[in-house]
């Protein structure tokens, strides 16, 4: 057990790209956490998804022991929080847990949305913050500009910021002494009953369930007997180790210290992120504040290309799930689309990695649907219904009104972009709440509907700054408007997978895209087929996708039998690709390609 | 397959003067051949595939390429009497040579004629002067019609090849090329549309958008339909997708293809297909022809590959090339296929327990194949 005033707590709030994970891999090497050889570029990002997006999902945490100038040797434990607005929630337990933030911002670039967003959040939990400036060794740095930068926006003294490079391990050092001498040490009391915070839990494949806690109060040991005051499930305490990141078992952890136990718990689900851990016999009076449980946002349905592979989209789910409390899932079966299910999650980031991983680490190529909201169906019998798939909307003459959930939207952006930001959340039904300028950069504030943003306003948005926007996103609440569903009828077939809500402004001009969309996805068939969006039984928009007249092999002897024959087992496996509709085939990737506006 | 759909020999001469930019056949240019190495190794070879074939009746022998009317005619009358002798000819035995129209292969017509060839059929692939520089061609028009002239003097029977839906090429001017065509033609016209294939010098520029003018899919198939009534009504009726004759001159050696007769094939590259205790056996010859005529010379076998081919892919080929036919395939064959829809839209119909594309079908053969076998 170390002593309170030996341990320094910390997180690291960056933008993407900004080197939060460089400076996590240069703090862990230069106080030989992990031997040179045995160093993996941005060590800390494990899943593959999260290497190649460049984000972090689930928490890490390192436990580092330094020797500093004073003579003596420092704990210190760095939690690398998730870097997404998806996941503001665990973010905000993670930042609980330490007492001091390093806030990295790149010394070209400046500071973006996304750090702002974190920086609140460091700020909320009242951590003292280091700001580190980032890539001084680049031509394009500008110390003094982003140093006042931080001041003026975030409103923190930068004059004593530490400037670094974590790629080339300039001012490494400067940081650690930071860390140790601007930094404050927890506070517990380890006589007090155990009371303990739940930062993060994974799947291992060897351990199984593995849990994060920071210990606030008293201590925790090897065979304790614990209780999750939250799900009020108790279990034994296997295993209790310290990450360096490999595990290191440990007899007992003390105040202030953060490790990771086992207890046979069997599945992620049945732990809570942000729920307090104490001692069954002997219990703590009250649990932490700031509890909240998973609450997806947006939906989807899931479905396996070829209905075969539903049974191994099940399983893949369900695995998935054990290791993800905030994924939620039922079955779904579609008139179209067969069997699947409507899944819940916490984002669009968090649907596409689980979509990822299940097409990448499960080998099923899915039918994405269109991503749904909740919406708050008030009908005129007085009940109300909360709809999370359109296909599922009551018949309009029932409904009395309609709300969704709205967001506050914080993008920032170089003025010369300005313009077009403006523009996207004006199209998009957005309220603008706030513009300020600081520098050369501005930083708008819109209340948007979450239904706009969630298929591709962030794409949108990255594709109209080139880039440079940075965009995060809090949910506000719900508000009443003129929703409505809209169909999608291909060869006079209603595909559900298509049907979305609406705003019955937007619903002419979403539909005509969407039709002429389709027009493209859809390969040309032997028949003309008609494309439609409809509201009820109104025709709103329609494209024609005019017949194939010609595809037909000109020479054909002998010599080519074996090279057609093989042409046509080709396309039989490209067939397994498509989803018929009554008479016609459409493609896999038209689902979801429908989906996206160019405006 | 079916044993009243004939047996045939195909024989690959690999050689051209020329590559022809549209031309994706395994032909090669080469500055110099050793036409005594190359005979000796055709008559191994047949004596290879005769063992294999067993006895047969033989109903055709086709000499393609390449360019065989660069064969000597020497080695082509060798590989006909050697054939004969091999197999039982039979009284109507087809002899094919497919030729090019230049004044020099036109002068060896009576050599081949002579040594055995009844029939040839002539690349002459255009009737304006222009169109033949662009597809290549080393021949003018007036030499191919002078060619077509020695040949229809010297064989039985003449047929020679057009492609049409070329670059810049209107309905009209194809109308007014096709009249001429048919104007000369004797019995047999193959009409084909161009086809730009990944591996062409025409593919090539294709892909870097340096081939303009050539149809959209809409003119293509007016063009296509166009041909086809032009055809019949100057009694040329189509019997294949390409391949237009008068009733009764029909080729006999491409029927044995369509029909999925059984053939055996020498020569670089060449494709076989026999039928061996109720097996569908695809024979394949390595198509480089340097290695084919090491290994035949070293191994006494030509072939690089020889595969039994599954039910399942003999009934695929047997569709997909019987559907080619203008007479269609059994309809027994098409069992449990998705045919009923195809025939409600009009675009294959039964006739005297036969199923064959209509006039809507046959330019969709590729999707109706898509449709009923993929």
């Amino acid at each position: 057990m170390t002593d309170l005033t030996h341990i320094r707590n910390f997180s690291i709030v960056a933008h993407i790209d900004h080197g939060k994970s460089t400076l996590a891999d240069r703090l862990i090497q230069s106080t030989g956490t992990v031997k040179d050889r045995d160093m993996q570029a941005q060590l800390l990002d494990s899943m593959d998804i999260e290497r190649e997006r460049g984000i972090t999902i689930k928490a890490n945490t390192v436990r580092i022991e330094y020797p500093a100038k004073d003579g003596e040797t420092y704990i210190l434990n760095l939690i690398d929080t998730p870097g997404h607005v998806d996941f503001a929630y665990e973010v905000s337990r993670s930042m609980q847990a330490v007492e001091g933030s390093l806030l990295v911002v790149d010394a070209s670039q400046g500071v973006e949305a996304q750090t702002l967003a974190n920086v609140y959040q460091a700020i909320d939990a009242d951590h003292e913050i280091v700001p580190v400036l980032n890539k001084i060794d680049l031509p394009a740095a500008d110390v003094d500009r982003v140093a006042e930068q931080i001041e003026d926006v975030i409103g923190i003294d930068a004059t004593d910021a530490v400037q670094i490079s974590a790629k080339t391990g300039i001012g490494i050092p400067d940081v650690l002494e930071a860390i140790v001498t601007r930094l404050p040490s927890p506070k517990g009391d380890i006589t007090a009953p155990l009371k303990a915070m739940l930062v993060d839990s994974w799947y291992d494949a060897y351990l199984g369930v593995v849990v994060m806690i920071r210990v606030i109060d008293g201590t925790i040991k090897k065979g304790d007997q614990i209780l999750m005051m939250q799900t009020n499930a108790k279990y034994k305490i296997d295993k209790l180790a310290v990450l360096k990141p490999q595990m290191v078992d440990i007899p007992e952890l003390g105040p202030g210290e953060i490790g990771i136990l086992t207890a046979s718990i069997k599945q992620v689900r049945d732990t809570r992120v942000g729920d307090t851990i104490t001692h069954e016999r002997k219990q703590t009076a009250q649990a932490l504040p700031g509890f909240k449980p998973a609450q997806p946002v947006v939906f989807c349905g899931l479905f396996p290309v070829d209905n075969a592979q539903f049974e191994d989209l099940r399983e893949a789910i369900d695995k998935l799930a054990l290791n993800d409390a905030s994924f939620s899932f039922e079955m779904e079966t579609s008139a179209a689309l067969g069997f699947g299910f409507r899944c819940g999650f916490l984002g669009l980031l968090h649907l596409e990695v689980i979509r990822d991983r299940i097409e990448r680490e499960y080998d099923i190529d899915l039918i994405t649907t269109a991503p749904s909201v909740i919406y708050n169906v008030y009908m005129r019998d007085g009940s109300t219904l909360e709809l999370h798939n359109p296909a599922d909307m009551p018949d309009m003459t029932h409904v009395d009104h309609i709300e969704e959930p709205r967001i506050k939207a914080t993008i920032l952006v170089p003025d010369e972009y300005l313009g077009d930001v403006l523009k996207l959340c004006q199209d998009r039904r957005g309220i603008q709440v706030d513009l300020t300028y600081a520098g050369s950069r501005a930083m708008a504030v819109y209340d948007l509907p979450l239904n706009e943003v969630v298929f591709d306003f962030y794409d949108r948005l990255k594709s109209v700054t080139k880039g440079y926007a940075s965009f995060d996103y809090q949910m506000t609440g719900y508000r009443e408007d003129f929703l409505v569903k809209m169909q999608i009828l291909v060869n006079d077939e209603p595909v559900d997978a298509l049907s979305m809500m609406v705003h019955r402004d937007r619903a002419d001009m979403r539909g005509r895209a969407m039709c002429e969309k389709l027009k493209d996805l859809i390969p040309r068939h032997m028949f003309k087929i008609p494309i439609q969006a409809a509201i009820g039984g109104r025709v709103i928009a329609r494209e024609t996708l005019s017949a194939l007249r010609k595809d037909v092999t000109a020479k054909c002897y002998g010599g080519d039998a074996s090279r057609k024959r093989k042409l046509l087992d080709k396309q039989k496996a490209g067939k397994k690709k498509m989803r018929q509709f009554g008479k016609v085939e459409i493609p896999q990737e038209a689902f979801i390609n429908a989906l996206k506006m160019d405006g | 397959m079916a044993d009243n759909a004939g047996f045939g020999l195909y024989v690959h001469w690999p050689f051209c003067q020329a590559k022809c930019p549209y031309c994706d056949f395994n032909s090669h240019v080469v500055s110099s051949i050793d036409q005594t190495r190359w005979k000796s190794a055709y008559l191994t070879e047949l004596a290879r595939v005769r063992d294999e074939s067993g006895s047969r009746v033989l109903n055709s022998i086709f000499f393609g390429g390449g360019t065989p009317s660069l064969m000597s005619a020497d080695t082509v009358a060798d590989i006909i009497s050697t054939a004969r002798g091999l197999w039982t000819p039979a009284n109507d035995m087809e002899i094919t040579l497919e030729a090019n129209p230049t004044s020099v292969e036109a002068g060896r017509f009576r050599a081949y004629s002579e040594g055995g060839v009844n029939r040839v059929s002539i690349g002459i692939q255009s009737l304006r002067e222009a169109d033949l520089k662009a597809l290549g061609r080393l021949h003018t028009v007036k030499e191919a019609r002078d060619a077509f002239e020695i040949a229809r003097n010297t064989f039985p029977r003449v047929s020679f090849d057009l492609i049409y839906a070329r670059q810049n090429q209107t309905l009209d001017d194809w109308k007014a090329e096709l009249s001429e065509a048919l104007n000369m033609a004797v019995d047999h016209l193959s009409l084909y549309q161009l086809t730009v294939e990944p591996g062409t010098a025409f593919g090539d520029r294709h892909a870097v958008n340096r081939l303009p003018g050539l149809p959209t899919d809409d003119l293509s198939a007016d063009m296509f339909s166009l041909t086809h009534d032009i055809t019949e009504d100057f009694g040329l009726p189509a019997y294949e997708i390409s391949n237009h004759a008068k009733p009764g001159a029909a080729s006999i050696h491409n029927l044995i293809y369509w029909r999925s007769g059984d053939w055996v094939s020498i020569g670089p590259g060449a494709h076989g297909r026999l039928t061996l205790d109720g097996k569908r056996i695809e024979t394949t010859c390595f198509s480089a022809p340097g290695q084919w005529l090491s290994s035949v010379e070293k191994t006494a076998s030509g072939y690089e590959d020889r595969q039994t081919i599954s039910p399942e892919g003999a009934r695929t080929e047997a569709i997909m090339m019987g559907l080619r036919l203008t007479e269609g395939v059994p309809a027994e064959m098409l069992t449990g296929t998705r045919v009923e829809h195809l025939i409600n839209d009009n675009l294959l119909e039964i006739r005297s327990e036969r199923i064959r594309t209509t006039p809507k079908g046959r330019p969709l053969l590729n999707a109706i194949l898509r449709e009923l076998l993929a």
